[in-house]
């Protein structure tokens, strides 16, 4: 069995004529949380939809627990997947489900267990986060942080050996935030799970993970620890670590030069 | 010039291969509907969870508007049959008219507007809001989950929705003809019961609204699967799910129709 439960080798993927990786190298350590950072659109929700199968690489592999994903049929595939849990970015709860309802859903069509049981479980993950007292309300009855508190109920109700987070401080206020940072590191440690965080958000992130991937133009830019990367001199790490406007990742997209474009304005 | 034309043929052919791409996708999620068909009734709760979403909330626009197409139907066959001496044949003709064709169709036309819209915009959301990725990353397939007890849903519904459709139709022709009109009850019903045929008319209008329930159902299903995840992409595929099945059941009542008929 390897050390890495996920290991992503030389991975190239693009679509539509735009290559949106280019030669990713990167390994998910047992029992680590670990961060995927990286400027909008610099393709890290896409790496986690390749590690569940949702998406298939043009070139290299995803391996998880030693199998390559991709290569894997359908029943394998939800072989796979069932060691997977996945925070969605807004949570993607099922609106016509209330909350219990929602977290017992994996529980009740992977296993045969009793009625009694399945509240027990669900009972056990809502108090985990807080909200057992919430199990009778809608997910349109919650709030932004609730909502995505309930949705890692669910992602880690049958306790999978990898949970994945796309963005999970998207959009919360500083406390949810918080919560929701205790609650990956403190989860992941108690059911020994691997955590792969999806986020851009440095210094909630840098608190409680213990590795950190920085992608950018499709590669690995910097690697590291946290401490590594707060006192790395590399112009990209610089200016994503302290937020600054411009540096290696320009702030304007790509465009033709700004004055001609006045000039043909002028002329039509 | 030549940029123009260039652009209009790079156009014509992005349609045409977006097209074919369509229907090919429809055809891929019909064989895993298939595929899921039987499975699904493992889970007889879902399937009438959906039977009354689809079907129980249609039922008010449906016989409302059965019962307006029946006293329409009366007062329309009476004013051309009085003209002949043979007013008492109204019964019949408002019988066949509803069981042959008004009832099957235009009951796929209202399912279409009521019960398609609703499944296209539901599932159309679903994919937005990613709760469909959601369910396959939790090894479940979403067409067995969601697709299959829908489909289900739209083909029992259909036929009965049709049955109800053309029981009220005749309920409201019987009201204009006999009470308004002073038509004879007697001759209402008995020349009814005597020309409608079970196997030429019922069973042939019931195998109708069962294919106008597969067809409606899946164009519903597959335009919300297929549906671009914006708000923007949701609202054009509702749209296209009415166009779309509107002009397949006529289209299809022509063909069904021109079997039927010896």
């Amino acid at each position: 069995m390897s050390d890495n439960i996920v290991e992503i080798n030389n991975l190239s993927f693009g679509y539509k004529g735009r290559l949106l990786h280019k030669g990713i190298n990167m390994v998910f350590p047992r029992g680590k949380v670990v961060a995927i950072m990286g400027g909008s659109g610099s393709g890290k929700t896409t790496l986690l939809r390749l590690i569940g199968g949702q998406l298939t690489p043009n070139v290299g592999e995803v391996r998880v627990d030693d199998e390559v994903v991709h290569e894997q049929g359908r029943d394998g595939l939800y072989r796979l997947r069932r060691k997977m849990g996945m925070l969605f970015q807004f949570g993607a709860l099922f609106t016509d489900l209330s909350v219990f309802e929602n977290v017992a859903f994996p529980i009740r069509e992977h296993t045969n267990l009793p009625e009694s049981m399945v509240r027990d479980f669900v009972m056990l993950k809502l108090n985990a986060v807080g909200l057992r007292g919430a199990h009778n309300l809608m997910p349109t009855e919650l709030s932004g942080g609730m909502a995505r508190r309930v949705a890692l109920a669910r992602a880690v109700a049958l306790d999978p050996q990898i949970i994945m987070y796309d963005e999970p401080f998207a959009g919360l206020d500083p406390i949810s935030m918080g919560v929701v940072c205790n609650l990956i590191r403190s989860l992941n440690d108690a059911l020994g799970a691997t955590s792969i965080v999806v986020t851009h958000d440095v210094h909630e992130t840098f608190s409680f993970v213990d590795y950190v991937y920085f992608v950018s133009d499709g590669v690995v830019v910097a690697e590291g620890t946290p401490n590594q990367l707060r006192r790395s001199k590399m112009p990209f790490v610089h200016q994503f670590v302290h937020g600054e406007a411009d540096g290696p990742v320009p702030f304007h997209y790509p465009a033709v030069d700004y004055a001609s474009e006045l000039l043909r304005g002028h002329r039509a | 010039m030549l940029k123009k034309v260039n652009a209009v043929l790079s156009g014509l052919g992005h349609r045409m291969i977006e097209g074919v791409w369509r229907v090919g996708a429809a055809g891929r999620l019909f064989f895993y509907v298939w595929v899921y068909l039987f499975e699904s009734l493992k889970r007889p709760r879902l399937i009438i969870r959906e039977v009354y979403a689809t079907g129980v909330l249609s039922l008010l626009i449906i016989l409302v508007s059965a019962f307006f197409v029946g006293m329409v139907l009366g007062l329309q066959g009476y004013n051309t049959l009085q003209k002949y001496g043979s007013s008492e044949a109204i019964g019949v003709l408002v019988a066949l008219a509803l069981v042959r064709e008004l009832g099957p169709v235009v009951t796929a036309l209202l399912f279409a507007g009521r019960a398609g819209t609703a499944i296209t915009a539901e599932i159309g959301l679903m994919k937005a809001t990613e709760q469909l990725s959601a369910m396959e990353m939790m090894a479940v397939s979403p067409v067995a989950r969601v697709i299959v007890p829908r489909f289900w849903s739209g083909v029992i519904s259909m036929p009965i929705l049709a049955a109800l459709f053309s029981m009220v139709g005749v309920l409201g022709g019987y009201f204009v003809a006999v009470p308004i009109i002073g038509v004879d009850s007697g001759a209402f019903w008995s020349q009814m019961q005597a020309s409608v045929d079970f196997y030429d008319d019922i069973v042939n209008g019931v195998i109708k609204s069962i294919v106008f329930g597969v067809v409606c159902t899946m164009i519903a299903l597959f335009e919300g699967y297929d549906a671009p995840p914006t708000a923007e992409g949701v609202s054009r595929a509702t749209t296209r799910t009415v166009v779309n099945s509107s002009l397949a059941v006529l289209g299809l009542d022509f063909i069904l129709t021109a079997f039927m008929i010896h």
